[in-house]
């Protein structure tokens, strides 16, 4: 019964959105203000009615009713409840119904807070809103329903695979997919503004928040994946450059170069074309990614369950929403008024540049993506690209955006001086070298790479923390007036430096752990003793246990250094009987220049078990560097600008006077 | 020249598109076929428990057109193929061998076979895929079509769905009957 209150609650979802995609932008485009009025009203109407039947789905899992199809495929009694749960968003359908429920809360939320939205505005952004969520909305009822009934009902279902039975996989989609969809309002956005011809300053900083929003999301959402890949793997790396890695990867770069563009759209009311199309590649890469994971035309360690007749579906969907974006960009873009000049040495320049390199960077990666598509489309066989390809293109393109990084900060808007900039960062530069000396003499030159890119990263982080110093007068002014300055930065900024600082940690963890890695495979019997960099592993002899649902075999191992016990490592290998399928939960103790990291393989004939050990250095900081991305994000949000009222258009403003 | 430049995008996204829909006709995990047209490798496979005949060995093959299925009770999309192989059977449409792969408890794939229906005609026994390995069996399900002189006409990888029968197995099978 509730199942079928929430496939009913679908339908009449999709029924709104079609309400809600013609009448505000009819009404916007005659001037009718109920009309108009009508998106606010459908946008809520549907975010309430996808949430009614998401609900449904949910309570479907969590009383495990196997007279529903999804239900029986993807759970069984046995799993935890949480498991449970997120059962429902661990399968095409459920996942599908996710992303329609988070186009909904995001609708949903434009007709909240959008208020001082001018209507016009806000009823086409509503209006297009809806266009995709009939889209979705149709794909789900269509293809992909996840309130299929399976009469009669089996004694019991077929189990999640077990390696998305974690924590970390668990919230890995939901945020993703926050990030993936988020876009689509930035989207939405830009193709208001080429309805009404107009890209301003205040319709930089109303996109702005929606972006930060989903860019913040999508950040969380890749560190969880590949926190998860590190753990759950159990090969110690953390990301693999898998087509549907870089599926997740390819908007945050786009997303990256939109935050960028916006802000000189906003300071400065220049690239005002340039940010549109950044908006609608966003979302483009978002689609892009939901058609690569869901379609099967690429190989991925990630091929869930994959559909030709689905991937025709989404890759229609692609065609219509970013087609007809192109086609609107195309017919009214040149009509967008150019905007204000500015020399290539300048904030805005530097901005350019970040924005030049990022595309060129996600171009790479699509191009390395695809590739074994092309190849094979026009007859040239099967081959497939790796992180040689991928570390070796996309890598060089990084190092100078993170050399302008340091510097764009510094630069005045319009005209910026070079030679001043550059002047003003000695200490930066000092602490770069400092760092390639002291670690090349920890570490042994061997690796002048490696010293470069930690060079690089220290260049950035004393690059940051110059600009904020000289923000706040350090040095330069007694201290009181320097602390009252700090009180003043505005959250905005604040956002920039814990970004650009969290991506200069994040390169030395993604330099150190790449570069320094050690790795130990070998057979161990109880009482065997393993030295890897530094630290030995003393093997204490396995014992097998029964979990909720699964069997598992875990062994135990001290670690200690120089004699003093650092700490016991209980890595495990699970057994999910009802899929028959192993996994491998590895034993991990993080300290701050590396990890401690313990599988525990098959046992060999003589009793001893495989054991794979690694030292992972500097991971942690992996990590660290994404909370702090996140953080600047969320820094950036709060800031005042997003919170007053709505700024009164230029051209407003300009008819007033 | 400026107004072209905003047409640039959209030109792209066709010939993206155009590579997509190719795509789709593709299959990336589909390797080629290296026995294609080539003799059986020689395999010959014990019995697996509960079943008393003589195993299944490459002689066997020989004079009759038949399908050899890779299977295990450990596989998931074998179960989903399963009960389209019952049916083939009920139908006495085409004679089915299994190799029953990888098993790490000899019980476990007789019991399986017990349970759900055994639409084998011969099965063999194959832990340590000796012949598996033979075949080039890159995961299972996976399904030979072998003619009458032991020759590979056809493989399948994944479950055989009744798109793959009625589309390609069935009409092949066919096919090789009249010569």
């Amino acid at each position: 019964m509730i199942t079928e209150v929430g496939h009913f609650a679908l339908v009449l979802a999709l029924m709104v959105a079609g309400v809600q995609a013609v009448v505000p932008i009819v009404g916007a485009h005659r001037g009718n203000a109920a009309w108009m009025a009508v998106g606010r009203t459908s946008a809520l109407t549907q975010f309430v009615l996808v949430s009614i039947a998401f609900a449904a789905l949910i309570h479907a899992f969590m009383t495990s009713d196997f007279s529903v199809l999804n239900v029986v495929r993807n759970s069984h009694s046995d799993k935890p409840m949480f498991y449970k749960i997120s059962g429902v968003w661990g399968n095409h359908e459920g996942s599908m119904l996710l992303w329609c429920l988070i186009l909904a809360i995001f609708g949903g939320a434009v007709a909240l807070f959008g208020r001082n939205l001018p209507p016009t505005l806000r009823a086409r952004v509503l209006g297009i809103q809806a266009l995709i969520s009939i889209g979705f909305l149709g794909f789900v009822l269509l293809t992909s329903n996840p309130f299929d009934r399976l009469i009669p009902a089996p004694e019991n279902g077929q189990g999640l695979n077990p390696l998305l039975q974690d924590p970390g996989l668990a919230l890995h989609p939901p945020f993703l997919y926050l990030g993936y969809v988020g876009f689509s309002i930035a989207f939405s956005f830009a193709m208001a503004a080429l309805i009404e011809g107009r890209v301003d300053a205040a319709w930089a900083r109303w996109v702005r928040p929606w972006t930060l929003a989903a860019w913040g999301f999508l950040t969380v959402g890749i560190a969880l994946g590949s926190w998860w890949a590190y753990y759950e793997l159990g090969w110690g790396g953390w990301w693999y450059w898998d087509p549907v890695e870089n599926a997740s990867f390819l908007p945050w770069l786009a997303g990256t170069a939109l935050l960028h563009s916006a802000i000189v759209v906003e300071k400065r009311n220049a690239l005002k074309g340039w940010t549109i199309f950044l908006a609608i590649v966003a979302f483009a890469m978002s689609l892009l990614g939901t058609f690569l994971v869901r379609s099967g035309v690429l190989t991925s360690v990630h091929a869930f369950a994959t559909d030709p007749e689905r991937g025709v579906f989404i890759l229609v969907l692609l065609m219509v929403y970013i087609g007809g974006a192109f086609v609107l960009f195309a017919v009214r873009g040149p009509a967008l008024k150019a905007g204000s000049l500015f020399r290539p040495v300048s904030r805005e320049g530097s901005l350019l540049l970040n924005n030049l390199l990022m595309t060129t960077g996600a171009g790479v990666m699509v191009l390395g993506t695809l590739y074994p598509l092309f190849l094979d489309a026009l007859g040239g066989g099967k081959v497939s690209v790796g992180p040689p390809f991928f570390n070796a293109a996309f890598v060089p393109i990084m190092i100078p955006m993170v050399l302008v990084m340091a510097l764009g900060p510094f630069m005045s808007w319009k005209r910026g001086e070079a030679l001043a900039t550059c002047k003003r960062l000695w200490p930066a530069l000092a602490l770069a070298v400092a760092t390639m000396a002291g670690v090349g003499a920890v570490m042994g030159a061997g690796s002048p790479l490696a010293l470069f890119g930690l060079g690089l990263a220290a260049w950035l982080f004393g690059g940051s923390c110059l600009e904020l110093f000289q923000r706040i007068k350090l040095f330069h002014a007694p201290f009181s007036e320097s602390l009252g300055r700090l009180a003043r930065v505005p959250r905005a900024t604040w956002g920039m430096t814990m970004a650009h600082i969290g991506l200069a940690v994040f390169i030395v963890g993604a330099v150190g752990s790449s570069t320094w890695m050690v790795e130990s495979i070998q057979v161990m019997k109880t009482g065997d003793t393993v030295t890897v960099a530094g630290f030995d592993y003393t093997f204490h002899g396995a014992r097998t246990f029964r979990g909720p649902n699964y069997e598992a075999t875990e062994g135990t191992f001290t670690v200690t250094r120089g004699g003093e016990e650092v700490v016991t490592l209980k890595p495990e290998k699970r057994i999910y009987p009802v899929q028959g399928r192993p996994t491998t939960e590895a034993a991990i103790h993080t300290m701050v220049l590396g990890d401690l990291y313990a599988v525990i393989g098959d046992e060999d004939k003589g009793g001893g078990y495989v054991t794979r050990l690694y030292f992972n250095p500097v991971v942690a900081w992996l990590w660290l560097g994404s909370a702090l991305l996140v953080l600047g994000s969320l820094a950036s949000l709060s800031d005042r600008r997003h919170r007053v009222g709505a700024p009164v258009r230029k051209a407003q403003a300009e008819q007033a006077s | 020249m400026r107004r072209l430049m905003y047409f640039l995008p959209l030109v792209g996204l066709l010939i993206l598109g155009g590579f997509f829909l190719k795509g789709f006709e593709l299959n990336p995990r589909e390797l080629p076929n290296m026995l294609q047209g080539k003799q059986v490798p020689d395999f010959d496979l014990k019995p697996i428990k509960g079943r008393d005949d003589k195993g299944f060995s490459s002689k066997d093959l020989q004079g009759d057109v038949s399908l050899v299925n890779i299977f295990g009770s450990w596989c998931v999309a074998c179960q989903v193929e399963h009960p389209f192989l019952m049916a083939v059977k009920e139908r006495n449409l085409v004679p089915i061998h299994g190799i029953d792969w990888r098993e790490q408890d000899p019980d476990a794939g007789p019991e399986w076979l017990r349970k759900s229906g055994d639409p084998y005609t011969l099965v063999g026994d194959d832990p340590l895929s000796k012949a598996a390995i033979a075949f080039g069996v890159t995961g299972a399900p996976e399904t030979f079509l072998v003619d009458a002189d032991t020759v590979v006409r056809y493989k399948h990888i994944g479950p055989i769905t009744p798109e793959v029968w009625k589309e390609t197995l069935w009409p092949l099978i066919q096919e090789l009957r009249k010569q």
